[in-house]
């Protein structure tokens, strides 16, 4: 762990990690998406670098950013499976959190407090950048997949997901997620910057990358879990990129 | 830190569980109340176990029945029927052979001797397996990161999760402090062999009798039988009493003479009958298995087919979970487990019910009813074969291992 925390502020630290693991609290959608998001990510990585995902430590010497790491969902499974991990996240008060969650889960993990733009003008490289649930946040979609086309090393590849512009995603992203189920604070998406799968691609090509997959990530309402999906990307989807120079 | 798993509880689930999270690559430390047992084999005491078709299938997937083949019974036809003492049975009854099923023999037939030996002789072959014998868990202590449980001569042992094994009164459930419902049947379970003159077939028979369900289950070399015999719990009181040859003849008109003469051949055990059921099989780093969860009446041999498929099914989702870079003690990771489980569970658990209360009962209408029933079961194909299916442990969404597939 490279960053200090005052002891003073533990408690406190831990409290919140407690708050961003409990699968049944405020950030309940993240976990019941995320075996869905795992299986997609963990399947490309395994595809890419040629691993088997059966073996122990299947990412071993991979260096992976994963950018928007909050509590850290997606960043302890990748640690788990043996990558060398940088956790990202704009928001300070996440870092510490996500930093004591680790510690608690024997997990070595390095958290900043950092954007994509702030790594990739540090000169950070990666094997693996997991992008996931950003660019639809991001007010330059163009100049933030740039900046992760320039973290990747040649032969590497970038996981990003979003949500489409469709008339289902406003229902189930905006009135489903966040007015009716509460499961989302009122106003964490704004519908008109999603991206469509197309524009998503059109966008990742000027970036420099080459898309390889896509998938759609559809919640079934009476299995009450979601799955990967080759056709339906009318809500959430999520593609693979690679930096082939 | 590692993945260990701690498992409570030594029986026949604990270990198979173990055996399959080893198998797979978890580290486990399985702590056994029980001492060491001897090296040398025990001899024939007539407990047995029913093996379904989907149970030889997960011993296999873990590696203990090559040891078991030869010392096992398959079960070629199952015959049920509704009888009254010293009337035989009724001539309406269910009849399945397995020569209607691809899959083969429903299910075999194995002494429990044999079973715990070959559990014992594989784990202890297993280096991923830690075995603790002789020791009582007195305490337990799940955090955010671990669990980690004291044991009676002061060893503390973490782990990522705890997995309680042990039985129907299970101490690790109770230190949680889960909550149980249930109840007695009133009923007691008389269980011995006995050695008989005709061969008999591979055939097992259920009677249903007024005072309570009577089974008897063919065992290896074919003129010895196993007896599960339930009877009102003063009524068993009193014939457990008795002397081995009024035993005996308490025995021989309940279930008629097609197997010729009979004699007893193992020890005589006693089992009172009670339906328990946990009101929850997991917590954070917590997880029931087997009658820890959900203690059935043991109609049809079902509580340890039951356990197996509890096994299989949480060493899917841990081994899943673990493949996928999760928290293998994570809530959210269990709670697939539950929710795999515990409808089939309860919902077996009071279908035995049920039956059980269907069939201890003397009122003629509803032996009318159940005489047609199982009349009308045995003279239709597809219910016959769905019947049969759900007997071998062939129905509902199958865990691998008992599907016959590796992990």
């Amino acid at each position: 762990m490279q960053t200090t925390i005052d002891p003073a502020e533990v408690a406190k630290f831990e409290a919140m990690a407690a708050e961003w693991w409990d699968p049944n609290g405020k950030f309940k959608p993240l976990h019941m998406l995320n075996p869905c998001r795992l299986d997609y990510i963990n399947a490309q990585i395994a595809a890419q670098f040629d691993r088997d995902l059966k073996a122990p430590l299947p990412f071993k010497g991979l260096r992976l950013l994963d950018i928007g790491c909050g509590g850290g969902l997606l960043s302890e499974p990748m640690a788990r499976l043996g990558a060398t991990v940088v956790g990202a996240d704009a928001a300070p008060r996440n870092i510490p959190v996500a930093q004591v969650h680790a510690e608690q889960m024997g997990l070595s993990i390095d958290y900043r407090h950092s954007t994509a733009e702030d790594l990739a003008a540090a000169g950070e490289r990666f094997d693996v950048v997991l992008n996931m649930e950003v660019v639809e946040h991001v007010s330059d979609p163009l100049a933030y997949l740039t900046a992760c086309h320039d973290l990747l090393k040649p032969g590497g590849i970038m996981l990003c997901s979003t949500l489409n512009r469709t008339p289902q995603s406003f229902a189930m992203a905006i009135i489903g997620a966040e007015w009716i189920m509460r499961w989302l604070p009122k106003g964490t998406h704004e519908w008109k910057k999603f991206i469509t799968p197309d524009e998503l691609y059109d966008l990742i090509r000027k970036a420099g990358l080459t898309p390889v997959d896509r998938k759609g990530m559809v919640f079934n309402p009476l299995r009450w879990d979601w799955s990967l999906s080759d056709r339906d990307l009318t809500c959430n989807y999520v593609t693979a990129s690679v930096r082939t120079g | 830190m590692e993945n260990r798993v701690l498992i409570v509880g030594g029986g026949l689930n604990g270990p198979a569980l173990a055996l399959a999270l080893a198998g797979a690559g978890l580290p486990v430390t399985l702590i056994d109340a029980r001492p060491a047992p001897a090296r040398a084999e025990a001899g024939f005491d007539g407990r047995a176990y029913a093996l379904a078709l989907a149970s030889r299938r997960l011993l296999q997937g873990i590696g203990v029945w090559p040891q078991l083949a030869d010392k096992a019974q398959p079960i070629l036809q199952v015959k049920a029927s509704d009888g009254r003492a010293g009337e035989g049975p009724s001539p309406l009854f269910l009849h399945f052979d397995s020569a209607e099923l691809d899959e083969g023999a429903m299910g075999h037939m194995v002494e429990d001797r044999h079973l715990y030996a070959a559990f014992l002789a594989q784990m202890q072959a297993s280096p991923g397996i830690t075995l603790i014998h002789g020791q009582t868990v007195v305490a337990q202590d799940i955090t955010a990161s671990g669990a980690m449980v004291t044991l009676a001569n002061g060893d503390q042992i973490k782990g990522r999760l705890l997995i309680g094994c042990d039985g129907r009164g299970s101490g690790t459930a109770t230190r949680a402090g889960f909550r149980r419902q249930g109840w007695a049947y009133g009923q007691t379970a008389l269980v011995t062999a006995i050695h008989h003159a005709k061969p008999h077939q591979g055939i097992a028979q259920q009677y249903f009798m007024p005072e309570g369900p009577l089974a008897i289950l063919p065992l290896p070399g074919g003129h010895h039988s196993s007896i599960v015999w339930s009877e009102t719990d003063a009524q068993a009181r009193a014939i457990q009493a008795l002397d081995d040859a009024d035993y005996l003849t308490a025995l021989r008109p309940r279930f008629g003479d097609f197997l010729g003469e009979v004699a007893l051949a193992g020890v005589r055990f006693t089992y009172p009958l009670s339906l328990s059921l946990a009101e929850s099989y997991v917590a954070p780093r917590l997880a029931l298995v087997g009658d820890a969860a959900h203690g059935v009446h043991p109609i049809a041999g079902q509580g340890l087919n039951l356990g197996l498929r509890d096994v299989g099914a949480l060493a899917e989702v841990l081994v899943e979970a673990v493949r996928r870079g999760e928290d293998i003690g994570a809530l959210d990771v269990l709670e697939r487990y539950q929710s795999w489980r515990r409808f089939d569970d309860t919902a077996m658990a009071l279908g035995m019910d049920s039956v059980n209360r269907l069939f201890s009962n003397d009122n003629s209408l509803l032996r009318m009813v159940r005489d047609i029933g199982m009349g009308v079961i045995t003279r239709t194909p597809a219910l016959r074969r769905a019947a049969m299916r759900q007997a071998a442990g062939l129905s509902g969404p199958l865990p691998r291992l008992l599907a016959g597939q590796a992990l």
